[in-house]
């Protein structure tokens, strides 16, 4: 979150060079000016090596950072000196670290993650199981966002100054500066509790108690559960979108072929929507895949407050237990998940935008 | 230089310096007046800061300590309790009070270590180039595309599970909130530092012999000072943001107050079904003015200090 607020205010026209190297221009580097597949390859291998990184953090973060894990799982036990050594054998900790990193890529490599030690089943086959809720709910409020905030970035910037824009601008900035959970907490209580609230949507979960019969109406108790969490993600990722939406489009506007379009007689409502509402679109779309962490992070604290059955209260019962290979399995799938959209949003961003793929 | 340096006084060049950086800010302050939003939020950094500094004196202990609470659970807003009592019958404005210190503390102690690492950071890749550059600017972008919440999370869960580093969770969320957030600041400072280094007065600085440690320390830093100050301001908006979500899924310390943790109390001991918005609303209040008073002073120090931003 630090990071996306300071990216507001200075990063956001700048967003096509995030990752495009160097800014200076380096005559030297002739070698990096190939056609587009050499740029395209660059972006999949520096991904390769960002996921790597991953794994390495990954493994040197649960695995040496907090010490024998044999030790502390024999700390509240009494156990004799053979069977923690045995514990260690069993663990594979008794091998040297090289050899240990070895066979925790190997186990990734077959989608194993370890077990769980809260649900006594695998990681893999529990992450399963709670993921689909929350592409569920962060698919819709995304898209959601992405429409009304482009939609609301777009008039702001063509009427800049006017009262929709000031008061948009205002919401947003306010939007903005909140935590996720407490306008989910909010609204919760306002539209969903009974003692100072409407009482017009369920406090939580994704089911009703007995959920109903056939496939249409379980998923309109889906969707009524539903509504209350993706109003909090919706309105939480509106304000990145508009604010940056109509920041690209202002910068658009000062562009000398807008003053051509116009001064060849094209009317107003064309101008915008055949010449600058498109190149506009394309940072703030691309933006998307680009902020996917600030997405997850969001999703994960909104998730918990209305007790959505999703990889965020799966974190947090993680966290409680504490149950490490829950825990390491999550971040492990958030980050290859970010690094992976990262790529596509950059390589898309190389596709539709030229000036990008030159860099 | 000026009119007013008179002749006949011979002026030590520190004078010179002094009268000019006195100008400097009269004439940026004079500037910076003319944003409202920033004088509002500057005011309301000032009651904030105040609120923290005085809290000891404002709130008795006792009030806030479960076992002497002065009132009944779950009271709603009266003349004795302008803001109600939580669920052991804490008043919830000394909470909020007390809160406000911590809230604070680990926003400024954060944006400390976000900012120095940033800034060396910075300055090291922008000047030395080549491979320092690339190695330094490759692990910024690692940690600036790794989601922010799950990366601090499994931070702070190991940092205060291990058994070999004994520090107190706020301390713990200060340093993992500096950690995760300095890439945003590095690639701003390089970006400045490259457009310093070409400057004729660095090429004097090194024709006259000027090291690596005086360019960089003498040269560069007082030309990026004004851009990390601005950054500063935004850094601690997110660092206060980022405490309130870490404390709020139960990382922060149970034993010290701070808005996050009330809010987490608020949470979880069922103030929604009750209905207690007393409880509720006013520390996300808070929250929301404090970061918006940061962001506003950041945004107006960004138009003073960068002119290519003024009229926007």
């Amino acid at each position: 979150m630090a990071t996306q607020l300071g990216q507001v205010s200075s990063g956001v026209g700048s967003a096509p060079d995030e990752t495009a190297g160097p800014t200076l221009p380096t005559p030297v580097k002739k070698r990096f000016t190939g056609g587009a597949t050499t740029v395209i390859v660059r972006r999949v291998l520096g991904a390769i090596v960002s996921l790597f990184a991953v794994l390495v953090f990954n493994f040197f973060l649960f695995r040496v950072l907090p010490g024998d894990p044999a030790r502390k799982l024999a700390r509240n036990r009494h156990l004799s000196a053979e069977q923690v050594m045995e514990l260690r054998r069993s663990m594979g900790l008794d091998q040297p670290l090289g050899q240990q990193f070895l066979t925790y890529l190997q186990g990734l490599a077959h989608g194993d993650l370890g077990q769980s030690f809260s649900k006594h089943m695998p990681v893999s086959e529990y992450i399963g199981d709670r993921i689909w809720p929350t592409v569920l709910l962060v698919g819709v409020s995304t898209i959601l966002s992405i429409v009304f905030g482009i939609w609301i970035g777009i008039k702001g910037a063509w009427q800049r100054g006017s009262a929709f824009d000031r008061v948009s601008n205002a919401t947003s900035l306010t939007l903005y500066s909140m935590p996720e959970f407490w306008l989910g907490i909010v609204l919760l209580m306002l539209l969903a509790g009974n003692q100072v609230g409407l009482g017009l949507f369920p406090t939580g979960g994704m089911h009703s108690v007995t959920p109903p019969e056939g496939v249409l109406a379980n998923a309109l108790d889906v969707a009524y559960h539903l509504f209350l969490p993706c109003l909090t993600l919706t309105l939480a990722y509106l304000a990145e979108f508009s604010l940056v939406m109509r920041s690209s489009l202002l910068d658009e506007m000062g562009q000398d072929y807008l003053t051509t379009a116009r001064a060849k007689g094209l009317r107003d409502l064309k101008v915008r929507r055949r010449h600058a509402v498109p190149n506009a679109l394309l940072p703030t779309t691309t933006l998307i895949f680009l902020h996917f962490g600030f997405i997850i992070s969001g999703a994960l604290t909104v998730e918990i407050v209305y007790s959505w059955p999703g990889l965020g209260t799966a974190s947090l019962e993680a966290l409680q237990f504490p149950d490490f290979n829950l825990l390491q399995g999550i971040f492990l799938l958030f980050a290859a998940s970010t690094i992976i959209f990262n790529l596509v949003g950059d390589l898309l961003l190389g596709l539709f935008d030229p000036r990008v793929r030159e860099a | 230089m000026t009119a007013d340096a008179t002749p006949a006084v011979r002026r030590s060049a520190r004078s010179i310096v002094w009268t000019r950086r006195r100008r400097a800010f009269a004439r940026n302050w004079k500037e910076y007046r003319r944003n409202r939003e920033g004088l509002i939020g500057l005011v309301m950094l000032a009651f904030f800061a105040f609120l923290a500094l005085a809290g000891p004196w404002l709130v008795d202990p006792e009030t806030t300590a479960v076992i002497t609470a002065p009132g009944r659970p779950f009271e709603p807003p009266s003349s004795q309790f302008w803001l109600g009592t939580d669920e052991f019958g804490r008043p919830i404005l000394a909470l909020l009070i007390e809160g406000a210190r911590v809230s604070l503390m680990v926003g400024l102690i954060a944006t400390v270590f976000s900012i120095v690492i940033g800034t060396v950071v910075g300055i090291m890749a922008g000047h030395f180039g080549g491979w320092t550059d690339t190695v330094l600017m490759r692990v910024s972008d690692w940690l600036l595309v790794l989601p922010f919440l799950p990366l601090a999370i499994v931070l702070l869960v190991i940092l205060q599970s291990s058994s070999w580093l004994q520090i107190s969770p706020v301390t713990a969320i200060a340093i993992v909130v500096g950690i995760t957030s300095w890439p945003a600041t590095a690639r701003l400072i390089r970006s400045q530092t490259l457009a310093v280094k070409s400057r004729p007065y660095l090429e004097r600085a090194r024709a006259l012999g000027a090291g690596h440690w005086h360019q960089m320390s003498r040269h560069i830093l007082p030309n990026v000072m004004p851009l990390v100050l601005a950054n500063t301001t935004l850094t601690v908006a997110g660092a206060v943001l980022a405490e309130t979500t870490l404390s709020f899924i139960g990382l922060g310390d149970p034993l010290r107050h701070s808005w996050g943790t009330t809010l987490d109390g608020a949470f979880g001991s069922g103030a929604i079904s009750i209905g207690a918005w007393w409880y509720l609303i006013p520390p996300g209040v808070a929250i929301v003015l404090v970061v918006l008073a940061f962001t506003w002073v950041g945004h107006a120090l960004e138009t003073v200090l960068n002119p290519r931003l003024q009229g926007r």
